[in-house]
């Protein structure tokens, strides 16, 4: 019964894209309804063929072929969003690199959304889901809720990232940060989210430990804030049903003050209590010890979530938004570094008694780590938002550098990290296939993010004393394009940095896949027929 | 009283102190008497059913 109300809502959908295509407004919106024509018809043969086939969903055991579709998915987007960002980068440093024939597609402007999306939503999302149905199903030792919706969760997020990616490049984007996605894609993820809630959330609800462990309240905050930021920032109202252009309801001030509520939540729940879930499994599974204090992690979470929903208006400082706000903004980043800093120290001393694991273990290294990037940028972030710093470090490439050595020290290493603990975990194998790899890749990436960063703060700092050097009779003394032309080197070498940190995400992947193929089974019997769950 | 005066002055005064007293709850309720012995047992959940679900059994309630 279920597959012919599936098939008659696919034929729908099909039909309805099928005319979208034929109405459609702009190419972005042409070019989406046709992928939407392809999956919806593709899926509706499927169907078709499995009408009579039986899912089953054994209790007893964990649902653990999605999360290796998770683990493959994380390491692809990766290095395509880490590709992306290298090629931006020498794009800004040799501008002949905006190549004259793809104008308008694959010039700086359109590519860098395209980065910054593939890294947080792809690479980091995909982490974020996978390790979530991971932990969930483990601390709270019960199968995920609602069979087959976890598969709905994965597949629709990456038609998700189809969707918005092709948008950029074509041009159906809303130019918000990391908001760049058009209505319609914004109600596809809206459907995926509130799935992701159902299976996260029902699972929970069946968990066999009285206890919910301390990871789970972070994920469910990051699940539950995301879609309460996403549905917020986003309220548009097309143009038309058959265009990608749509107009936000409210306007100026208050448009860029809920745009950077949602930014710097992004990041507060997407970037921070997601991956602090990660850090709070992963890192005590790794070190084989118990988090150091579980009362520090209760009042990590309160403290964090409570304080960081403020912290927005420290991007609008010098801006028609009132003082007050912007006050409260500054004075909200600045009380954040207490919950932020309590929890890096109860990750880091989750060591205590074990530090000689970071000689020996070098996936113990790159966790701790990101633990240590994590407390390096919550100190730059809140010192970035106080008014006077930020009047230096505004527009300028310290924000980048910030950012980076939050996203690539902290988000990246800790993935790296649970990538190289999952996967042998998965894939029933003894041991990863080679730890030197992982070494190559550890001190790659660090090397990179080290001159990434530090090359940013040099460029940063010039270009905002630049800025506002003035003469003796007050008029500036730099134009724009001297500060570009004084850039350069710094442009070069945090091109290198990113290629140095590339580099180290294609060794993963190859390690994480001799690990699959050539690494020693963990039980004899794996060896000769692996479970077809 | 327009809407938008009416949720500042409540946002400022009662939301405020009652956010603050519930973080302040917070912090005393983790620090109960009998907390420690039960948060060893539950930082210990991911050492526990790692292959497979809990059965019915041992379900702990």
């Amino acid at each position: 019964m279920v597959n012919y109300i599936k098939l008659i809502a696919l034929g729908l959908i099909t039909l309805f894209a099928m005319m979208a295509a034929n109405y459609a407004r702009d190419l972005a919106y042409m070019v989406h309804a046709l992928i939407i024509v392809g999956v919806s018809g593709g899926l509706f043969i499927y169907t078709l063929r499995n009408v009579g086939t039986k899912v089953t969903h054994p209790q007893d055991e964990y649902m653990d072929d999605v999360i290796r579709a998770g683990v493959i998915a994380t390491s692809f987007w990766g290095v395509v969003g880490f590709l992306a960002g290298v090629f931006i980068a020498f794009q800004l440093a040799f501008p002949v690199l905006n190549f004259e024939w793809a104008q308008g597609f694959a010039n700086f402007g359109r590519l860098r959304p395209l980065h910054t999306s593939a890294v947080i939503f792809a690479f980091g999302g995909n982490a974020l889901i996978a390790t979530s149905f991971y932990i969930v199903q483990r601390t709270c030792a019960a199968r995920l809720w609602g069979g087959n919706l976890a598969w709905f969760v994965f597949w629709g997020y990456q038609l998700f990232i189809v969707l918005a990616a092709t948008g950029y490049v074509l041009g159906g984007t809303q130019s918000k940060e990391y908001a760049e996605p058009e209505w319609y894609v914004d109600l596809w993820l809206t459907v995926v989210w509130v799935a992701y809630l159902a299976v996260f959330l029902g699972t929970i609800i069946k968990r066999k430990e009285p206890h919910i462990y301390v990871a789970n309240w972070f994920f469910l905050s990051f699940i539950v804030t995301v879609a309460m930021l996403h549905l917020v920032n986003n309220m548009t109202i097309p143009v038309s049903i058959w265009g990608s252009k749509s107009v936000i309801v409210w306007a100026g001030v208050q448009d860029a003050m809920t745009q950077w509520w949602y930014g710097h939540n992004a990041v507060g729940f997407f970037l921070t209590a997601g991956f602090l879930g990660m850090m709070y499994y992963f890192i005590p599974k790794q070190a084989e010890r118990p988090v150091f204090s579980y009362k520090l992690s209760i009042i990590h979470f309160w403290a964090l979530i409570f304080i960081y929903i403020w912290a927005g208006p420290h991007h609008l400082h010098y801006t028609a938004l009132p003082d007050w706000a912007s006050t409260l903004g500054m004075v909200f980043s600045v009380v954040l570094w207490m919950p932020s800093w309590g929890g890096m120290i109860n990750g880091l001393m989750t060591l205590s008694g074990a530090w000689d694991k970071l000689r020996t273990d070098p996936v113990i290294r790159m966790m701790v780590i990101s633990v240590g990037f994590y407390g390096m940028s919550t100190f730059e972030g809140p010192m970035m938002s106080i008014r006077a710093v930020n009047s230096l470090s505004h527009y300028t490439d310290w924000t980048i550098g910030h950012v980076h050595s939050g996203a690539l020290g902290w988000n990246g290493m800790i993935t790296f990290g649970a990538l190289y603990y999952l996967v042998p975990v998965l894939w029933k194998r003894e041991r990863l296939y080679s730890l030197s790899l992982v070494s190559w890749h550890f001190w790659l990436a660090t090397i990179g993010i080290v001159l990434y960063a530090a090359s940013m703060w040099v460029t940063g700092i010039m270009e905002g004393l630049m800025w506002r050097e003035v003469d003796a009779n007050g008029f500036l003394v730099n134009s724009f394009a001297d500060t570009v032309a004084a850039k350069l080197p710094m442009y070069v070498v945090r091109g290198l940095g990113g290629l140095m940190f590339l580099a180290g995400a294609v060794i993963m992947c190859y390690n994480l896949w001799m690990t699959v193929r050539k690494a020693p089974a963990k039980e004899a019997s794996l060896t000769v027929a692996v479970p077809a769950e | 009283m327009e809407t938008y005066s009416f949720l500042r002055e409540f946002a400022d005064s009662w939301m405020l102190l009652f956010l603050f007293c519930f973080f302040i709850g917070i912090i005393f309720w983790v620090f109960r008497p009998g907390a420690s012995k039960e948060y060893r047992d539950t930082a210990d959940i991911p050492f526990r059913h790692e292959d497979k679900p809990a059965t019915d059994k041992e379900a702990r309630t």
